[in-house]
């Protein structure tokens, strides 16, 4: 189903279309990844394409970039067909692609990551001139896009925020005319997105294409200037951003009406169920990690700890859950003191009402090649009701497994099925589920939506704070600073492993907590 | 976007088609050595099951290579490579030694058989446990401190069987023969005493013990709370940590239960059939149990096929050397290899075609399918 929009692009009317594809179609052997794709990106502009997870716009973009080949279908690039077999054939037609996990080399210069593939380019007879030739062109490129970045840092001593203007400046230098990013804002604070943003509409001023990965729409209804739905594989709306709204996009993402802000309505939190003073984690390399954390965390409240990805929020996770001892300080549960003396193991903590929804859940939460009822009794297997301590019970697993699936409507109900062979929202559901059908008294939560889709969110949103409702007391980590802001009661932002203070929910704000997460207090 | 083959085709046609294909090599190159691969392939068949004792002596080499297939895949679940299944089974036949030739006379034969058994695998499991250890504690790899270990095993087999295992007034490196009735019964013999007919062979009791540890071994890994854990530890260390387990013991006790496995391998050799510590009696069988593993796909029901086709060619071969002038030992040798090459390094490489082929017979049905609902 093919609709042309209508808005007009700001690079004019003449100008051929940068992308345009018609009836594209890609199958992985009985998945229809992509069904008759047609979609049409006006040059200059920014486009943006929004969809679940496993809509197909990765698979989409893939073809694009030459990584996958379609079934069927035509592409065509600034008006003329191509057959895009490679990525070298994607850079040679001038498309760019800007990857979510950042492919550069950390201990090379920004210079040497740029020119890697392409050191030599013609005239150069050795190294050393092509640097020189590179430098003189990057200066002019970064001079030209608003791309400020010193060609000399090392890539690793780089924020991610700048690691990303490497890889855009990369693109470019490679001659790329029509860019894409893919869900370009994962890593970024809410300022460094902010900048991100200002750099993109730049590059649409000098007549760049972009195209738009993502699933903020937010992000969207900021940004873009055309926006495209996927559900499905299938493609089933083009707007105009100017005349759609963020609950329009939701609702044509998942095909039915959703709350895009979680149902939230005050807390009534009760005594102290954990009380952390002055944690503190040294990392192997004498690194400090963790520094002197303190707080108390109450029966019937979500407490949201915000933070860019890296800051201490995972280590902070371990601890609290048993994964590694503290260097310094403690954390105490009811009577049970944790301190570096008197370590406890996870198998310890859970024993004192302690569940722990991981933030990876593939590495963690989950044994990906177990079925879902094998994964579904990680970390309980021993529980009487699933086995005893010596054997292991598959029939009751299996029916445990089920009734978690019914409960939590996770699909395929098929608890027989390879863990890896469900969607992330649904393995998230199932890792949910083992642990909030424990009962627990706390339980930490981190990342609980992470390459999750907008139907589960809102279910997952709505379990979290069910949850509390029912004096379950919460901590919930998260790098979503949306989600943070709807869910949590108290908000506690860390920065280089400290914490930068705890707010209440009536004080908290993406402006207030943006500067606090970039470490200013 | 993974396979997409239903399971009948991944465990059962693919490792056929692989087999086959390694046949299909081995039958060019004995065609180009100038001698018919029809004939051949007849005469191994023959060799391996047919004449007289055939089958014993097939299902004789079949028992080693189960118990070190079983060794090698009760690592593999835990992702631990253990190439010392040789090294283990010679600590294995020392521990026979050593319980035969100190009890030996002095109590029944029956107890010291009794006795044995449980210290082949105890050996075993000493000789896995320490590289196991190393790997957990000390980080150092699995596969390199097995090796290692398997030429400690053979220096420490020499001293003994050159030193103070040496049978008294002996030239040869072997032990003194076990006293009368340490032997573990051999099937002809028990069949014989029930009235039936079996042909002489060297099969013994052991082949029925590596049954009951197949059995065991499938229960340990997939009935147990252990074998949950030790799968846990195989796919995601990071996941057996969080659910609560210390992954370090169970790669410890992984690799002992896998050393105990190879360490029984030589209650087939030393117990069944020689009643003597020799040197080199492992012959090799630690490590074709890396390729029984691999072709059984780490279960106990693939390995005991692929047991009985390593077995099969062990035997079956020696009748190719009797029998054609070109052919030596050794070609049995590059058919072993030739097999170890399509079902271990190139295992997938018909998948492709496989699933290309299944889809397209299967295709229509789907479509009709769908228009239905």
């Amino acid at each position: 189903m093919t609709v042309s929009s209508s808005h007009k692009a700001k690079g004019g009317d003449d100008l051929p279309l940068a992308i345009s594809l018609s009836g594209v179609s890609k199958t992985f052997g009985a998945v229809r990844a992509n069904d008759d794709i047609s979609l049409t990106v006006q040059s200059g502009c920014i486009h943006g394409i929004v969809g679940e997870n496993g809509a197909g716009k990765s698979t989409l973009v893939s073809i694009l970039y030459g990584f996958y080949q379609a079934d069927q279908g035509e592409i065509a690039v600034d008006g003329k067909p191509v057959h895009i077999r490679s990525t070298y054939d994607a850079i040679a037609v001038g498309i760019g692609m800007v990857h979510q996990h950042f492919m550069l080399v950390p201990p090379f210069s920004v210079l040497e990551n740029i020119i890697l593939g392409h050191e030599i380019k013609a005239g150069a007879r050795n190294l050393k001139e092509a640097k020189a030739q590179a430098r003189d062109e990057l200066i002019a490129l970064s001079e030209t896009y608003g791309l400020t970045v010193d060609l000399d840092a090392r890539v690793e001593d780089l924020s991610v925020g700048l690691q990303q203007r490497v890889e855009i400046l990369k693109a470019l230098y490679r001659g790329a005319r029509i860019l894409i990013l893919d869900e370009p804002t994962g890593v970024l604070t809410p300022q460094e997105t902010v900048q991100l943003i200002e750099v993109l509409k730049s590059h649409r001023d000098q007549g760049v294409t972009v195209l738009l990965i993502t699933h903020k729409l937010r992000e969207i209804m900021a940004i873009t200037d055309h926006v495209s739905v996927m559900r499905g594989g299938k493609m089933v709306d083009h707007l105009a951003t100017a005349t759609t709204s963020p609950e329009e996009l939701a609702q044509l993402m998942v095909g039915r009406k959703v709350l895009v802000n979680a149902n939230y309505h005050d807390a009534t939190p009760a005594g102290v169920q954990m009380q952390v003073s002055d944690l503190t984690l040294t990392g192997a390399s004498g690194m400090p990690l963790l520094r002197g954390i303190s707080f108390d965390l109450k029966a019937g409240e979500i407490l949201g700890v915000a933070g860019v990805s890296g800051n201490g929020q995972s280590e902070l996770l371990e601890v609290l859950s048993g994964i590694t001892a503290p260097t310094q300080g403690q954390v105490t549960i009811g009577s049970t003191v944790i301190s570096p003396e008197a370590g406890l193991s996870p198998r310890d903590i859970k024993a004192l009402g302690v569940a722990h929804v991981p933030e990876d859940r593939h590495a963690m939460g989950m044994v990906l090649p177990f079925t879902a009822a094998e994964s579904a009794a990680l970390g309980y297997e021993d529980q009487p009701a699933l086995g005893t301590s010596m054997w292991f019970r598959p029939a009751a697993i299996e029916d445990h497994c089920a009734s978690l699936m019914r409960d939590y409507d996770i699909r395929p109900g098929n608890p027989k099925l390879k863990s890896n062979l469900f969607s992330g929202g649904n393995q998230q559901k199932l890792v949910l589920a083992r642990e909030m059908s424990a009962a627990p008294r706390i339980l930490l939560v981190g990342q609980p939506t992470r390459g999750v889709d907008i139907g589960a969110i809102e279910f997952i949103h709505q379990q979290l704070i069910d949850m509390r409702d029912q004096g379950c007391a919460i901590l919930l980590i998260s790098v979503e600073l949306d989600e943070i802001l709807s869910l949590s009661d108290r908000v506690m932002v860390m920065n280089a492993g400290q914490s930068m203070g705890i707010v209440n929910k009536a004080d908290a704000n993406a402006q207030s907590i943006g500067l606090m997460m970039a470490g200013v207090q | 976007m993974s396979t997409t083959l239903p399971r009948w085709i991944d465990v059962g046609l693919l490792p056929l088609i692989n087999i086959l294909a390694a046949f299909i090599v081995s039958g060019v190159i004995i065609a180009l050595i100038g001698e018919n691969p029809f004939t051949a392939l007849t005469v191994m068949l023959k060799g391996a099951f047919v004449y007289k004792g055939a089958l014993g002596y097939t299902l004789f080499y079949t028992t080693n290579f189960i118990f070190t297939g079983l060794a090698v895949a009760v690592a593999f679940h835990a992702m631990l490579f253990n190439i010392g299944g040789e090294g283990q089974a010679m600590l294995g036949g020392i521990g026979i030694g050593v319980v035969a030739l100190a009890l030996g006379g002095l109590v029944p034969p029956v107890l010291v058989v009794l006795l044995a058994i449980p210290m082949s695998a105890l050996m075993g499991a000493i000789w896995g446990i320490i590289p196991g250890w190393l790997q957990a504690k000390r980080g150092s790899h699995i596969v390199i401190t097995t090796i290692m270990f398997n030429f400690i095993a053979s220096s420490i087999m020499v001293w003994l069987l050159t030193g103070p295992m040496l049978r008294e007034g002996q030239i040869s490196p072997e032990s003194e023969h076990f006293a009368d009735g340490v032997l573990l019964p051999q099937m002809h013999t028990l069949f014989n005493a029930m009235g039936m007919e079996m042909a002489r062979s060297p099969l013994n009791l052991s082949f029925v013990l590596a049954l009951v540890m197949s059995v065991v071994g499938w229960a340990l890994i997939w009935r147990t709370r252990l074998g949950y854990t030790i799968r846990a530890t195989g796919h995601s260390e990071k996941a057996t940590i969080y659910a609560g387990h210390s992954p370090q013991k169970i790669i410890m006790i992984t690799m002992a239960i896998s050393g105990a496995l190879a360490g029984m391998m030589a209650l087939n050799e030393i117990l069944g059939v020689q009643q003597k510590v020799i040197l080199g009696f492992t012959s090799g069988y630690g490590f074709t149990g890396i390729a029984v593993a691999l072709m059984g796909r780490n279960h106990p029901v693939g390995i005991l096929f692929a047991s009985l086709l390593f077995g099969a060619l062990y035997q079956g071969g020696a009748e190719l050397d009797f029998e054609f002038q070109n052919i030596t030992r050794e070609m049995v040798l590059m058919i072993q290899g030739l097999i170890i090459l399509f079902s271990g390094a190139l295992v997938y490489m018909f998948n492709p075609m496989l699933e290309r082929i299944y889809h397209r017979l299967t295709r229509g049905n789907a479509l009709t399918q769908e228009e239905g609902a």
